[in-house]
């Protein structure tokens, strides 16, 4: 039977059709939920085999970028979605969902770990920037999905505030040592800060992190805008590698083993 | 204790202020290098709640990113403090969101005020100061600035009587009716305050404030363009002053007899519906409809820039939103004033250009991202004559279902208001937008601009879109100009309706009856839901978190029923509310210009130096520092991309998308727009049309779309027309956009105008904007894998120039430009086009140089093969700008083929494509070459 995906969806969420399009050529079976039919108990995580928080402004980012949508997963559906990451089952945050995550507490650690870590703060420039970037594998990741990958994958940015920030260098290496960097931008070479490889300047061009069990993935960039041929940004050129999908096959098949 | 407290956020200073760096810079551009940005606080004042010290801890937590923000309890102004807080009654969706994050921790914040604190430090004067605050950290016009105070927090706009008022209309004289429209701000002429007062007579009684104010709404050039709908006594007059009376005579409606004639005659049987809703819509494929709608909103965006553009683009989806259709891009075309336009030269009330920009720029952005709509086309456009009066073209299209739209409402359907809720802002927007602008305009027309709340649009359009599939609604319209008054009054145009203005939902109390019934709060849609289908719609609406309500019900009467307190405050014949309205007769007079001298053109060998200044062109040069702000990517359509080649330095011609709902099939859609240079409108409008409807159709054509299935959208930005030469240049460019439209074959489906874009100078005299006529163009793309984008892509290609290029005055397109597109689309669809690049400013030897930028390659050029009258200068066919022609490359081994499927198009093979970086070319009367680096430098800055 194939993996039920549920796709969360707050107020201002956007990209949702898009992720749900991943799960279904990942060969899940995607279903779009408002968060509020989780509040209500109309839906329940445990149903799902695996959790996407899509792109988008929940609540218009007023307070900062997935804010308030993490205070409702903290204060609302905190135990349920503590239950369904111990279960072992993925959980993935793109862009606005990786701040909902980060600032719920679920990345990069745990919210039993108390302060956090890390978040994720306006892009250096000061600016949002949509723009195409590459994305690293990662030796030694603890992602439980993402660890044997081989191929960078190429996909775009659309954020202002994707920065990923440390409470301190000590804790940006010590993330890094512990394997809950995902995956890294490649840097510009020939220049101080990496742009525009690194789009926003992330600290150690750090774009996506796990949790240390690695089921929990959070990241910047969309994977779901580049699922099919006529989305590379330069199909008109003849290039055809760094299909986002592959990440989406791997987390539905790793859903899929649990 | 009880009341209220303010708190302060700030960044921590290892986490690095972006906003505290931008305004230092500004200081420093504006010649206060003395004194620099310290600090910079968002304020939030909260009230409702009994303060403890752990209360205000756990809302300090909402506020602030531990990790890279504090927070202060409030600190008293010093004598160098900015504090900017909204005027009362704006829109502020931040403190709406801050009550909604409170509740979720348990804390009962009833009101919250939101605003800016900006800390400096240095030599400058507090006047200084406030000067250039207000010039470049806050807009007076929403906001309130003041240098070392606070501002005092008023959370709620005043309360105004909340009575209906009786207006004297029946025994007052010619004189005093013109009185009563200038007061009320209706502007209504004579001869309309004529109608109303005939009418009332009849009746026996006097008008009350909600019709008046919903008559001159209704009646208003933005809602029902009197203009285009009137009679013109019209004479065209040759250079020398001589009449043509073939050109003269009556014309009979401008609306009727060019634009609309133009699709009437070509009657193409994919137009599903034009000009009758609220945008044009065509069909995609069996399944599937699109509609298309591109809108103005200069006004607003002159005096608010962020507020005013962010609205355009809201509006404009709304439109999309309005014919059931799920909005899929979103395109703008902007014109401004010079940014190099020193500050002093500037009128007392009038933005600096690049404010402006900035402001537009950061409004489109801010919406159409947050809507998750990519922005993926348009053009921006600086000239002198746009400083005053800034234009803001904003666009978006849709997809809809086939039959999915209904549009018919049943008598006892209810009328439903989905989405935010009513308040105090965008009075009169559209009298407002039908006046003229001078020195006083910001200050009394401040509550017609607003700031948008995109988040709610999107939940109404969550709503819109399961209603529809579940076929919960008979009509569904937008709320724009005109408020509930135009929305409801048009739905009901045949069965009239019933409103109680006392269930329609408040941001606060205190709004007199026709300001609920006339604001022009954004964010809101109206449907006719039968009674049955009600509950399933709020159901859905609550899921989304947004207010659905009915407030009244259409009737059957043909009476347009207002009720208040029990009161009926309005009760209209909804015919005279449409159809009352006397038709104007006016004037207009155009005389053509005179011949002008040759133009010098610069020689071969000095053609690199040319180059160079028109790759920096402001009408030229790279548009990607603006365009990577759009989200272009969202919903993962985008298949050519606005910024194209080997690293996105490369600008495509138009964009080309696939729906998600067809994304299993290989058809799209691909836009593109057209915008004459201003000195051809300024010598003549008519060839001003063909340039610009030819640009729209080439920009499509060259991503790889259908000539045959292109429809196009026409927004004219007009002077005042009650000026003969205004309203003459108007007549002479409508006939030049139906010919253009007729000869390509391409219907309109929809438009738009914004006439009285005029300002007074000093000494009164009125001053129009450059004539403005901006084709927007939408092309079904029958095989998205088979377009094309500018980059070159390879060494060794053979370079063509499609089209002749001729060295004139006045451009006219060729009669054989509709054939040479569609003999191009073959070779595109062929697969024998590798790269094809639209030319337009700055003509063909800068069109290659954006190629080779995008590309990372080079070209040789032979300026001779160029087709071109015989003794045309090698610099005139390098540099002329002139219609209908395409630069192409094509791969050594497909020229034969190529140039087979062009048939007979005028073609040359000028050049090739080289892998040395320099762009290279060569005359008889000499040579030259330029740097790629260089070149890229310029045109990339």
């Amino acid at each position: 039977m194939s993996v039920k995906a549920a796709v969360l969806h707050a107020p201002g969420t956007n990209r949702d059709r898009e992720a749900a399009w991943a799960c279904e050529l990942a060969g899940a079976t995607p279903e779009i939920v408002p968060l509020g039919a989780l509040v209500a108990r109309e839906r329940r995580l445990d149903d799902y085999g695996l959790v996407i928080l899509p792109g988008g402004f929940s609540y218009g980012d007023d307070l900062g970028a997935g804010k308030v949508a993490a205070l409702i997963l903290r204060t609302r559906l905190g135990d349920d979605l503590d239950a369904f990451i111990a279960s072992g089952r993925p959980v993935i945050g793109i862009c606005n969902g990786f701040q909902i995550l980060v600032k719920a507490g679920f990345l990069p650690g745990t919210r039993s770990d108390g302060r956090p870590t890390a978040t994720l703060s306006h892009n250096a420039r000061g600016r949002f920037e949509c723009r195409w970037v590459t994305l690293e594998p990662v030796a030694g990741t603890t992602c439980a999905f993402l660890d044997d990958l081989a191929e960078p994958i190429l996909c775009p940015v659309a954020h202002g505030e994707g920065r990923v920030t440390f409470t301190s260098d000590l804790a940006g290496r010590d993330a890094a040592r512990r394997g809950l960097v995902a995956l890294r931008y490649a840097p510009t070479p020939d220049t101080d800060d990496g742009y525009p490889g690194n789009p926003n300047g992330s600290a150690g061009h750090v774009a996506a992190l796990t949790n240390p069990a690695g089921n929990v993935l959070g990241l910047m960039p969309h994977p779901e805008d580049h699922l099919v041929p006529t989305q590379h940004p330069r199909f008109h050129r003849g290039e055809r590698h760094g299909s986002g999908l592959t990440l989406f096959t791997r987390a539905v098949a790793y859903a899929a083993r649990r | 204790m009880s009341g209220t407290i303010r708190l302060e956020v700030e960044r921590k200073p290892e986490a690095g202020d972006p906003r505290r760096e931008r305004a230092t810079a500004a200081l420093r551009a504006a010649g206060l290098g003395a004194a620099e940005v310290v600090s910079v606080h968002d304020v939030y004042v909260l009230g409702g709640t009994p303060w403890s010290g752990m209360v205000a801890q756990q809302v300090a937590e909402l506020l602030a990113d531990p990790v890279t923000e504090k927070v202060r309890a409030a600190a008293p102004a010093g004598p160098l403090t900015v504090d900017v807080a909204y005027r009362p009654g704006v829109t502020d969706s931040v403190a709406e969101t801050v009550v909604t994050a409170a509740a979720l921790v348990g804390v009962g914040v009833e009101r919250v005020a939101t605003g800016t604190r900006w800390e400096v430090a240095g030599d400058v004067s507090p006047e200084a100061l406030e000067a250039f605050a207000r010039g470049h950290l806050a807009n007076g016009i929403v906001q309130r600035i003041m240098v070392g105070a606070l501002v005092p927090v008023a959370f709620e706009a005043a309360s105004a009587p909340a009575a209906v008022e009786s207006i004297v209309l029946c025994t007052i004289d010619d004189d005093g009716l013109l009185a009563v429209s200038a007061e009320r701000r209706l502007s209504l002429d004579l001869p309309e305050m004529q109608a109303i007062r005939a009418h009332f007579r009849e009746l026996g009684r006097e008008p009350t404030d909600v019709e008046l104010e919903m008559l001159a709404q209704t009646w208003s050039e933005h809602c029902v363009h009197k203009t285009f709908r009137a009679h013109v006594d019209y004479t065209e007059r040759r250079a020398d002053g001589t009449v043509d009376e073939a050109a003269s005579g009556v014309v009979d409606g401008l609306l009727k007899t060019t634009i609309r004639a133009a699709t009437e005659q070509l009657a193409r049987p994919w137009v599903r519906s034009a000009f009758v809703d609220n945008a044009g819509i065509v069909a995609f494929d069996d399944a599937y409809d699109v509609a298309i709608k591109v809108e103005t909103h200069n006004r607003p965006s002159a005096l608010e820039p962020f507020g005013g553009a962010a609205t355009g683009v809201g509006g404009v989806i709304r439109d999309i939103m309005g014919v059931s259709a799920r909005p899929m891009a979103v395109l703008d075309v902007l014109c401004f004033g010079p940014e190099d336009t020193p500050a002093d030269a500037l009128p007392a009330g009038v933005l600096h250009p690049a404010r402006v920009r900035a402001g537009v720029v950061h409004g489109i952005e801010d919406y159409g991202n947050k809507m998750g709509i990519p922005t993926v086309a348009g053009a921006i456009h600086y000239d002198p004559g746009y400083v005053r009066n800034p234009l803001v073209f904003a666009g978006s299209v849709g997809v809809l279902p086939r039959g999915a739209h209904p549009t018919t409402p049943e008598p006892g359907d209810l009328v439903v208001v989905v989405g935010g809720r009513t308040g105090r802002d965008g009075l009169r927007g559209a009298t407002f937008s039908s006046m003229g602008m001078d020195a006083g305009t910001a200050e009394v027309s401040g509550g017609a601009v607003q700031i948008g709340h995109p988040i709610h649009e999107k939940q109404a359009l969550e709503v819109l879109l399961a209603a529809r599939d579940e076929r919960l609604y008979h009509a569904v319209t937008d709320c724009g100009a005109g408020g509930l008054s135009s929305a409801v009054g048009e739905m009901g145009k045949e069965l009239g309706a019933e409103v109680e203005l006392d269930l329609v939902p408040r941001k606060y109390a205190g709004l007199a009856p026709w300001e609920v019934w006339l604001s022009e709060a954004q964010e809101r849609m109206v449907f006719a839901v039968p009674a049955s289908a009600l509950g399933r719609m709020q159901a859905i609406a609550l899921v989304h978190g947004i207010d659905c309500v009915a407030i009244g019900r259409f009737t059957g009467d043909g009476r347009v029923r207002v009720l208040s307190g029990g009161e009926v405050v309005a009760d209209l014949d909804a015919g005279f509310l449409h159809d009352g309205l006397p038709r104007k007769r006016l004037v207009g007079e155009w005389r053509a210009p005179g011949p002008v001298g040759e133009r010098a053109w610069p020689r071969a060998d000095e053609l690199g130096r040319a180059l160079l200044a028109r790759l920096a062109d402001p009408n030229v040069r790279s548009r990607e520092e603006v365009i990577r702000r759009y989200d272009h990517e969202v919903q993962g359509g985008t298949v050519v991309k606005p910024l194209v080649g080997v690293d996105g330095a490369g600008h495509a011609d138009g964009a080309v998308l696939v729906p998600f709902e067809a994304r299993a099939g290989v058809a799209g859609v691909a836009l593109g727009v057209g915008l004459a240079p201003t000195a051809v409108g300024a010598r003549d409008p008519y060839a001003m049309a063909w340039v610009a409807v030819d640009e729209a159709v080439r920009n499509v054509v060259a991503v790889g779309a259908d000539p045959e299935r292109v429809a196009i959208l026409d927004n004219f930005s007009w002077g005042d027309c009650r000026y003969p030469d205004r309203l003459g240049a108007l007549v002479r460019c409508c006939r030049g956009a139906r010919d253009a439209a007729l000869a390509y074959g391409t219907p309109f489906v929809s438009g738009k105008d914004s006439l009285n874009n005029e300002w007074k100078d000093e000494d009164g005299v009125s001053h129009p904007i450059p004539p403005t006529l901006v084709i927007t163009a939408m092309g079904h793309v029958p095989d998205v894998t088979r377009t094309a984008t500018s980059d070159l892509k390879a060494p060794g290609s053979a370079l063509y120039v499609v089209g002749e290029t001729r060295d004139e005055a006045t451009p006219r397109c060729p009669e054989d430009a509709p054939a040479t597109f569609r003999a191009l689309h073959g070779a595109i669809r062929a697969g024998f086009v590798r790269a094809c690049h639209d030319c337009s400013e700055g003509g063909i030897l800068v069109a290659v140089a954006e190629m080779a930028i995008g590309g990372g390659l080079g070209a040789e050029l032979d300026l001779d093969a160029i087709a071109a009258p015989n003794g045309t200068s090698a610099g005139a066919r390098a540099l002329a700008e002139w219609p209908s022609r395409f630069v192409v490359e094509v791969a050594a081994d497909d020229a034969v083929a190529f140039e087979g499927a062009m048939g007979a198009a005028v073609l040359a093979r000028v050049g090739e494509t080289t892998p040395v970086p320099a762009i290279s070319w060569h005359a008889g009367e000499g040579s030259g070459t330029l740097g790629l680096a260089e070149a890229r430098a310029a045109f990339c800055g």
